[in-house]
């Protein structure tokens, strides 16, 4: 799903068109990340042999040798366990979904209004919306703001809606959401794909998990989030609420 | 104000906290008049639930005054006197609608760690019981904050004293859950409740008014059992008998139509299972003891139900799969929709047809109850429930 690969095609309309199916057989590395990869796994295990208590030999050791064979083998083992799921082109795949008890175009019309995308989505910092097609997309990361533009590549009111990054962003990106009834009254089920090639490769979504970045669980929260505005209209919480903890900050 | 306080495993205090505030338009505040220990608190103070924060304020069974409301809440006004369901509800999403409060999708802020341990979405939150199930402070306290105050809370407009309503809030809607789940045959089907604590008291008496023809209560607590007796059941102290061989007598061979299993993950028990169960609870392999689960399924005729209010946790093993497939059983089991069984079951007490203070043996304050929570644990000095005055 990034531009390169497969162009999008906004006159296709196909229904609940999905995103390739993620790879069955681990998550692959592109060349150049074995490269690195294997630098990296050598080093260390080179690292490990030289000196060190016994236990950090170990583990430099068997870190060392097990970035080799990932190296070797082009898998990535360590993102198949993470369940980092990936396409066959090789981009990271967020998927999830949520079953809201509203009508699919209450819903599809307030994901339409990018610009209100933020309320839901919290680690967008903000939409902003340049014409009918494209926006410029801005989060906050650890080194600052980074934005980028995207265009919407299909627009199903009541559907379907899919966007992707323009070429020249800091990460290809793209995304879908699908509206689709729920059986019975249950409202409508909402399915949303996101789709990203993270800055180096698995090994980089492997490292962004292991740093507590975890797409998956952000898309589910922010799922959870979206059921309860419009459910409810707000969060539950209990921020603030009384406690043995708040009385012993209160004597200190 | 005065609060029961978690402080660590085995720890419960008395502590003086802040009073609790609105925090949402949808909220209420109340002045609690009576607030209970439950069995399932004592998962807590063993720490065996995981996710307890120290300095969380505990207590989930309570009832009291409105002395506040959001400017959202309609159906409640200041000065009305209420029972607090133990579970917290949104009232609309699809498993409100369809009556499965317990099962609210919206109303647990924490859903990731639930999520995280059962898959799915997670269940609704509780009252004073861990982050998992939303860490909302609990009611053994002299106030409480309840949110969705239009949904929870159900207004009591007799006079029937604080003793005989109380209980509507866990464990007589849960014991009545267990037995209805039976779907029991007036005049015909026997039902047998492993633990004659009050879940087991509440299920026996429920299974009775929902026509059983017979009701055996198993339990190893002479007080517990007696108390079972007094209300016409028949009694097996498993320390003393076999079980199996008890329940057969008592059912001309057939076995109990249904079992209750009103013990959960805490049983006690005998034999190899037993001890492999408490080995691995201590080595935190396992939350379970499952002991009256393996005689519950062991013990059920054929075609019956095994109805679970206890508690379960975690993961279970060697649980006899093959005698429930054989027997052709059927397991009903989960957290009990309260909010749909409070006004029936008030009609039942207004009706004279069950004054649910029989379960109480000990009343005390707040300041007793960290000393309470213990002497309930042990069941010593015949302790099978405890009530507590917040303004004692
Ligand atoms: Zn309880
Ligand atoms: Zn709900």
């Amino acid at each position: 799903m990034t531009p390169a690969d497969s162009p999008p095609d906004p006159s296709s309309g196909q229904p609940s068109s999905a995103p390739p199916p993620p790879s069955s057989t681990g998550a692959h590395m592109a060349p150049a990340e074995r490269s690195v990869v294997g630098t990296l796994g050598v080093a260390l295990m080179g690292a490990g042999l030289r000196g060190g208590t016994p236990l950090q030999k170990l583990v430099l050791g068997s870190v060392g040798a097990g970035l080799a064979a990932m190296a070797a083998t082009g898998r990535n083992p360590l993102a198949t366990a993470l369940k980092i799921r990936q396409t066959q082109s090789g981009d990271v795949l967020v998927s999830d979904a949520v079953t809201i008890g509203r009508p699919a175009d209450d819903l599809y019309a307030h994901w339409r209004d990018l610009a209100s995308l933020p309320r839901v989505m919290t680690h967008l910092q903000r939409v902003d919306v340049l014409d009918e097609t494209r926006s410029r997309w801005t989060v906050t990361a650890p080194t600052g703001e980074v934005s980028w533009e995207a265009e919407i590549t299909a627009d199903e009111p009541g559907r379907r809606l899919a966007w992707q990054s323009l070429p020249g962003a800091a990460i290809d990106n793209a995304g879908e959401v699908l509206f689709r009834p729920a059986p019975g009254d249950r409202g409508t089920e909402v399915i949303v794909r996101l789709t990203y090639r993270p800055p180096g490769g698995t090994a980089g979504a492997v490292l962004a998990r292991v740093a507590g970045e975890e797409p998956a669980q952000q898309l589910r929260d922010d799922l959870m989030r979206f059921k309860r505005e419009q459910e409810l209209g707000f969060a539950p919480t209990t921020e603030g609420q009384s406690s043995g903890r708040a009385a012993a900050g209160r004597i200190a | 104000m005065k609060a029961i306080v978690w402080q660590g495993t085995n720890h419960v205090g008395v502590e003086t906290v802040p009073d609790p505030t609105l925090l949402l338009p949808t909220d209420a505040i109340v002045k609690i008049t009576s607030t209970a220990i439950c069995g399932s608190d004592l998962h807590l103070l063993d720490g065996v639930i995981p996710s307890m924060e120290k300095g969380d304020i505990l207590g989930h069974e309570f009832m009291g005054e409105v002395v506040e409301i959001g400017r959202d809440v309609k159906r409640l006004q200041v000065g009305d006197r209420v029972v607090v369901p133990f579970n917290i509800a949104c009232g609309v999403c699809d498993p409100c609608r369809r009556g499965l409060f317990s099962a609210c999708d919206n109303s647990n802020p924490n859903h990731r760690m639930a999520e995280a341990l059962y898959g799915a979405v997670s269940g609704g939150g509780l009252f004073g019981y861990s982050h998992m199930y939303g860490g909302y402070a609990g009611g053994q306290a002299q106030y409480v904050r309840v949110p969705f105050a239009d949904i929870g809370p159900h207004k009591i407009e007799s006079d029937l004293r604080d003793e005989q309503v109380l209980f509507l809030t866990d464990i007589f809607p849960t014991g009545y859950q267990a037995a209805e789940n039976c779907a029991i045959v007036p005049g015909r089907d026997v039902v047998a409740v492993f633990g004659a604590g009050p879940v087991g008291q509440f299920a026996a008496r429920s299974a009775q008014m929902l026509g059983a023809a017979h009701v055996i209560v198993i339990d190893r607590v002479p007080e517990r059992l007696s108390m079972a007796e007094a209300a016409g059941c028949q009694t097996i102290n498993y320390e003393q008998d076999d079980v199996m061989v008890a329940l057969r007598e008592a059912t001309g061979g057939r076995g109990p139509d249904h079992v209750i299993d009103a013990v959960g993950m805490e049983a006690h028990g005998h034999g190899p299972g037993a001890i492999v169960d408490t080995a691995k609870q201590r080595l935190k392999l396992s939350f379970d003891r499952i002991t009256a689960l393996r005689w519950a399924i062991m013990s059920c005729a054929k075609g019956g139900t095994v109805s679970m209010p206890g508690v379960y946790g975690g993961l279970i093993d060697k649980l006899p799969m093959g005698a429930a497939f054989a027997k052709g059983l059927t397991f009903k089991m989960g957290q009990t929709h309260t909010q749909r069984h409070i006004a029936p079951l008030l009609g039942r007490i207004e009706a004279g047809e069950i004054d649910p203070s029989f379960v109480i043996t000990h009343r005390a304050t707040l300041d007793d109850a960290p000393e309470l929570y213990k002497t309930f644990r042990d069941k010593h000095d015949g302790c099978i429930k405890v009530v507590l005055d917040p303004w004692g």
